[in-house]
């Protein structure tokens, strides 16, 4: 096999792998726009499904408590974690190990193990009165639930970066006549912030995201995956295609937008180091 | 650096929060799973598993089914995308995670329309007189969920593996007369062993528990673990107690699976080092 | 008290755990002097500075700055500011604002951050470089504003960290003589630390030779050339023949089958001693007049001389010359007086 048939063999293949995986997706937004309700036969074009969506309680009551959800609880899950990373950077190597692994239990245990062991501690709790009359499932329950899976994912964003920090910083800002506490915020935040920032940014999406851990701990409150379930469950409804391709849109801007500022800002840089490599070989 | 005793403090609330809400629950649960409804120490629930044992079994060898097919998918996949120009290659990968960014409910709703037995895919294959198939819920269409769901966590890691093996090592293997099946072989599986063994946990573990696939695409003859497990705690057959045995059952195996990969893992490391 | 010095360190001890890192150091450094620690890695000159710095706490001894004991201040609130091995500049801010740093911290005004900053940035050479991100710097121009940074502060003791060893040759030997000139212009204490034989002979007015937690010599640099005080500073400075001797009285030492006249005196009749040779002062001359006769092993040429190895009864000799002899050539050495260093002998 030459080089050329092998290249057009791997692009070939990557466009199948490609097709595989965006498919469906086309196949649910083209059919958003279909007048009818058959998920085969496009009868004519439509923003029906756009308008009702739009107009549905449901969803759109599913959708803020989701949005409040996953803010509060990823606020809160970026202060505990950010906290405890610096604490458990300066414990002792075999208690930062026990304390990394169990911190990944939510990670790598199935969602739904989380899910109903969490459920369970709640409803021993309840059990023992707490929440009162109308017990304690609902917003309770879904943000501690959320905390628990968040905070994991900012240990381990956080850390590394506090890890790869140069130590001579810190002495630095503390030769330079800062105390610890100003070193702290003046010199080791504003460094991490950039890890914290996306931290905070992943446990938003896996808080929008998630349905497994909600479902067992959400009572009667529906969040949006919630809500999606339960409309996927009855038998046709054309709004989820339009949900999904307003979904689809929503995403993909933000992948693109974040990618444009992160070009840009690579190659300022880039051109500024070569601008100083210039300079260096004037003098 | 930071290394005083003071902020060995800052850790405090969320060791509470770990100890409350990770290390305890999973004391619950297996205390849960060894007792009866009155608190009473049983082994009753975990030998009642047998009943269930043909469930386990379909899914362990779905998942496992799945994470091959995943491997074997996205193997040459992660190969392919690693040889790409590096501004391809960062556009390609937005591609791939793009869909993991979709909620998967709505990627395995949109399965759910298109196997029907009167969707597109039998439609189209009726225009050539072939069909029409019964392909929703069937095991089949549970296995197809799980690799499209799960697809890009193997392709990812195995990619990653493969960015660092450079053009130059491939080249000197040809140069020392490997031919295609002995580089696969001899090279680049060895060196992306530990992204294949971090694929691999990454696929099957969702696989092995989830009850929404099955749910959606295996109709009701297609229970997993997960469908067990989810109907003992907010479906008809509420019991705990059962429920609490098969999550540790689950727990278990999920441990084995992770415990096997990493060993391959490390045993892959010590070759390459 | 001697009223010239400014840091003196008394006994001190650190370990880090168990291993002792400085054992028993005691050293005064002296005002407005360029003073070098100088040894090979993990022979505790970097712990020294830190020690001096305030980052490593001794677990006995004590640190006196301008005679007052400063064991016990916190690195932030000692008069003296550090040039870290890798600059430790802050990303986040640029080039004006790490200069800046220290001033605003002492909540000086605006009005004075500004001109003593930019003051600082032209002494050191990087006028019009204040808007620039750390980022956007060459590694010498990152050196720069670390050095700037620390000096806006005005501290009476300037500490640097091998700030050179991240620069390749060229710049480097730039640099040597450029932070010659700040401390010069700036009238203060440089406390340096390298493991560049070179660079510490080149800059310094003292040279502190370490090793083992300990403090070899103690001298200027030619000093510490010439004069040698034990086998190790002979040859952690330069190349140097070292080979066993007798002392046979005041100014005449036999070594290899030869007495020599030397201007060195004091020790016992008949000492044995160590003899130090540096391998340029050694004259070759016909066979028949040599002092002594040696057999030429190897000649390698290193452009300004040839380097070569010649056996002289048993120990390989090194000798640096403009002529060349031929490998197996048997050639005659001279010594001159002046040339010889005697050592007592000690176990290296």
């Amino acid at each position: 096999m030459n080089k050329k048939q092998s290249i057009i063999l791997q692009r070939t293949y990557i466009i199948l792998i490609f097709c595989f995986m965006y498919l469906p997706i086309a196949v649910m937004i083209a059919f958003s726009f279909n007048e009818s309700k058959s998920r085969s036969n496009f009868t004519g074009f439509t923003l029906d499904w756009y308008k009702s969506l739009f107009h549905n309680e449901m969803i759109l009551s599913a959708l803020g408590l989701s949005l409040v959800l996953a803010l509060v609880s990823s606020v809160l899950a970026t202060v505990l974690g950010t906290l405890a990373t610096i604490g458990i950077n300066s414990m002792s190597r075999r208690t930062q190990l026990i304390v990394n692994n169990i911190s990944y239990v939510p990670v790598v245990n199935p969602e739904i193990i989380t899910g109903v062991s969490l459920m369970l501690l709640f409803v021993l709790a309840q059990n023992f009165g707490l929440g009162g009359e109308g017990g304690l499932f609902g917003w309770p329950t879904l943000i501690i639930a959320h905390i628990t899976f968040n905070v994991p994912y900012v240990i381990f964003n956080v850390g590394p970066k506090l890890r790869q920090l140069d130590p001579s910083l810190y002495n630095a800002a503390l030769d330079l006549g800062c105390t610890p506490r100003q070193a702290f915020f003046k010199v080791i935040l504003p460094q991490l912030s950039p890890a914290i920032l996306s931290a905070f940014l992943i446990c938003l999406t896996y808080s929008i995201d998630d349905f497994m851990i909600s479902y067992f701990n959400s009572g009667t409150m529906q969040t949006l995956p919630i809500a999606i379930y339960s409309m996927t469950r009855k038998k046709v409804s054309p709004e989820i295609n339009a949900l999904s391709a307003v979904m689809f849109c929503v995403i993909l801007a933000i992948i693109l937008i974040s990618n444009a500022a992160d070009s840009r800002a690579y190659r300022k840089n880039q051109t500024a180091i070569r601008k100083a490599m210039q300079e260096e070989g004037d003098r | 650096m930071l290394k005083s005793k003071t902020s060995r403090w800052l850790a405090g609330p969320y060791l509470v929060w770990m100890a409350a809400f990770i290390v305890v629950p999973l004391f619950i649960v297996i205390w849960y799973a060894l007792t009866n409804t009155d608190g009473q120490f049983t082994l009753e629930n975990l030998t009642q598993i047998g009943r269930y044992s043909s469930v386990f079994a379909r899914s362990l060898i779905l998942a496992a089914v799945s994470t091959v097919i995943c491997l074997i998918l996205a193997f040459p996949a992660g190969y392919f995308l690693s040889r790409l120009r590096a501004n391809k290659q960062h556009i390609m990968l937005m591609l791939v995670m793009l869909p993991m960014w979709m909620n998967f409910l709505l990627r395995t709703y949109a399965w759910m329309t298109l196997l029907e037995k009167n969707g597109l895919i039998n439609k189209f294959l009726g225009l050539f007189g072939i069909g029409p198939f019964n392909m929703i819920n069937t095991s089949g269409a549970v296995v197809l969920g799980m690799v499209y769901n799960y697809l890009p966590f193997m392709i990812l890691p195995i990619y990653t593996a493969m960015t660092k093996i450079d053009d130059s090592i491939i080249e000197a293997a040809q140069d020392l007369g490997c031919n295609i099946w002995q580089i696969l072989w001899r090279v680049l599986v060895p060196l992306t062993g530990p992204g294949i063994a971090t694929g691999i946990t990454q696929v099957f573990v969702p696989s092995v528990s989830t009850f929404i696939i099955s749910r959606m695409l295996g109709g009701g003859s297609n229970l997993l673990i997960g469908d067990l497990i989810e109907l003992q705690f907010l479906g008809n057959s509420y019991n705990l107690n059962l429920g609490s045995a098969m999550s540790l059952v689950l727990m278990v195996i999920v441990l084995l699976c992770m415990s096997f990969t990493s060993s391959f893992d490390e045993s892959e490391m010590e070759g390459v080092v | 008290m001697d009223e010239n010095i400014i840091v003196s360190l008394k006994d001190i001890v650190v370990d880090f755990d168990g291993q002792k890192v400085l054992d028993g150091l005691s050293l005064d450094i002296h005002d407005k002097e360029f003073v070098t620690f100088l040894g090979p890695s993990g022979c505790g000159k970097t712990t020294t500075l830190r020690v001096i710095a305030g980052f490593v706490t001794p677990k006995s001894g004590n640190v006196f700055f301008d005679g007052k004991d400063i064991a016990d201040l916190p690195p932030y609130k000692r008069p003296v500011n550090t040039v870290f091995q890798k600059y430790a500049l802050f990303p986040h801010l640029n080039v004006f604002e790490n200069v800046a740093f220290g001033l605003r911290l002492k909540k000086l005004p605006e009005e004075e951050i500004r001109p003593k900053v930019l003051e600082m940035l032209e002494i050191v050479g990087l006028k019009g470089f204040e808007r620039r991100s750390i980022h956007q710097l060459s590694g010498g121009q990152q050196q720069r504003v670390a050095i700037a940074r620390s000096l806006v502060n005005q501290p009476r003791v300037l500490l640097l960290d091998e700030p050179l060893g991240a620069l390749d040759l060229k710049l480097r030997k730039e640099m040597q003589l450029e932070l010659k000139r700040l401390q010069r212009e700036m009238n203060i204490t440089f406390v340096y630390v390298t493991h560049d034989q070179e660079e510490a002979l080149t800059m310094s007015d003292t040279v502190v030779v370490m090793s083992g937690g300990n403090i070899q010599q103690i001298g200027s640099p030619q000093d510490i050339y010439n004069e040698p005080r034990n086998a190790f500073v002979a040859r952690f400075i330069g190349d140097s023949n070292i080979v066993d001797g007798v002392m046979i009285k005041d100014f005449l030492v036999n070594f290899g089958g030869h007495d020599f006249t030397c201007v060195d005196r004091g020790f016992k009749p008949n000492e044995p001693v160590q003899v130090v040779i540096r391998p340029e002062d050694v004259q070759i001359v016909p066979p028949s007049v040599g002092m002594l006769t040696g057999l030429v092993r190897e000649v390698i040429f290193k452009g300004v001389h040839f380097e070569m190895h010649v056996d002289v009864e048993g120990y390989e000799w090194l000798i640096h010359s403009t002529q060349a002899s031929q490998p197996g050539e048997l050639i005659g050495m001279n010594i001159g007086p002046d040339e010889i260093h005697i050592m007592a002998r000690t176990e290296v």
